[in-house]
């Protein structure tokens, strides 16, 4: 499997990025890892007639945390794994990297990838749905920020114009108990449901909870209504129906080689009542 | 056709320079142009980790990575591990556990293996399975190839205590 030729730019700045992306539009395309990118082009289902390697631009690859934590697209899944101070700062985006991919796509896999990219598949942008993260993304025109739950617009369609490029994502540190709950054929698959969960408990009763779910439509569902189902309760089995109930009026699954939309339905709620349990017990 | 680029690679630490389209695939760098035939095409799909190599520093399924990409790197293969007269631990364990039936996914197994045990060189048995979970066998059932990892790290625990 052979890829059509490109041509192949790697610049040292991000205004070489943008010089390349400004010149040829729709026809550049910035590759950061490849995992997602490279398999298309090989099977001729991506086209790129320009392609520029971000590796060489600075200023992408940093992980900060504080009451603000900041990730550079550049960022991979092995380092946010190997990162004590982002696990313990914000160890659900340890948890969810662990099951993406297997050890050596994560080597390669980067933040800005898996959530520019697009792919209903991928588990960063339900992620950072659940954490309400802000993307930054560079154009010619300067920055602008997006959030994450306003970002995607159908599978493989974003906010993100041909000209920009996503240059990193920030969140708040996440309060209370989580869960990244994952359900795959095989390891390294991407999910037939998962679910990213945060709860803040006061006292006995959950004082708020942010629930999305990964690869339920053609883009991560970030579900208002199931957060809010689990307000204001002690979380008992009641709450949890409501709660899968919620998330199930705002998934909209299709058939495919991961099984029939009931199936994924089911999945869908086995993984919430999962993810809502063990983000509780950590709460 | 697109313009073919100066590529300068390090291969098993020696210095590759040649004229590539950026479209060539490193696996087909390595097994066509250099002729080091240990890593393996299996799935061509980044899946069954058969062509895994070491570039800077990391596990690398090479049919998932441009040789343009790899401009400058330094990339290690089985070959640069050990040689027939000169094993490397993980081969002489892999040789004597039985951690290999048909050999075809043994040098990505081997090479991922190496980089598993140099970040954590006492893994445990599902430490082991977790790191190597990106490499396909199709013979063993992995069964025997967790347990030559296994006695690979033990040997070479053995030699640091004895060195210290």
């Amino acid at each position: 499997m052979i890829p059509g030729a490109f041509e192949y730019h790697r610049p040292k700045d991000m205004e070489g990025v943008l010089a390349v992306l400004q010149e040829h539009g729709d026809d550049a395309r910035v590759i950061a890892g490849g995992h997602s990118l490279i398999p298309m082009m090989k099977l001729r289902m991506a086209d790129i007639p320009h392609l520029i390697d971000l590796q060489d631009v600075q200023g992408l690859n940093s992980i900060t945390v504080g009451d603000t934590i900041t990730i550079g697209a550049m960022v991979t899944q092995h380092h946010i794994i190997e990162n004590h101070a982002l696990a313990s700062a914000a160890p659900i985006m340890r948890e969810a990297s662990l099951q993406i991919a297997d050890p050596q796509v994560r080597y390669m896999g980067t933040v800005g990838g898996n959530v520019a990219n697009g792919d209903p598949g991928n588990d960063m942008p339900g992620l950072m749905q659940c954490l309400d993260a802000t993307f930054t993304l560079v154009g010619p025109d300067g920055e602008r920020e997006v959030a994450a739950r306003d970002f995607y617009e159908a599978a493989y369609m974003t906010d993100r114009e041909d000209e920009e490029v996503l240059t990193q994502v920030r969140f708040d540190k996440p309060q209370g108990g989580f869960a990244y709950e994952k359900q795959k054929r095989k390891i390294g698959d991407y999910a037939t449901a998962a679910a990213a969960v945060q709860i803040v408990k006061d006292g006995d009763t959950c004082a708020s909870a942010s629930i999305a779910m990964t690869n339920l439509s053609d883009t991560p569902i970030y579900s208002e209504d199931a957060g809010a189902a689990l307000a204001g309760t002690t979380v008992d089995d009641t709450a949890i129906e409501a709660a899968v109930a919620a998330m199930l009026g705002d998934i909209d699954p299709t058939e495919d080689n991961r099984g029939p939309i009931e199936f994924k339905r089911h999945a869908a709620a086995v993984i919430l009542r999962r993810a809502i349990a063990r983000a509780w017990s950590r709460a | 056709m697109a313009k073919k680029m100066h590529i300068k690679l390090t291969v098993n630490g020696q210095e590759e320079e040649f004229l590539a389209e950026p479209r060539e695939l490193l696996i087909h760098t390595l097994r066509e142009r250099l002729n080091i035939t240990g890593p393996h095409i299996g799935c061509e799909t980044s899946h069954c980790g058969a062509c895994t190599v070491t570039v800077n520093g990391k596990s690398v399924k090479s049919c998932t990575m441009f040789v343009a990409q790899a401009d400058g790197a330094d990339v290690t293969t089985i070959e640069g591990l050990g040689s027939p007269d000169n094993l490397h631990v993980l081969q002489r364990a892999f040789k004597e556990n039985h951690g290999l039936q048909c050999g075809f996914c043994t040098p990505g197994m081997i090479t991922r293996a190496s980089k598993l045990l140099e970040e954590n060189p006492n893994p445990t048995e599902e430490e082991v399975r977790f790191g190597m979970a990106g490499n396909l066998c199709r013979c063993t059932g992995y069964q025997n190839i967790v347990k030559s990892i296994l006695a690979a790290a033990a040997e070479l625990n053995s030699a640091k205590e004895a060195a210290e």
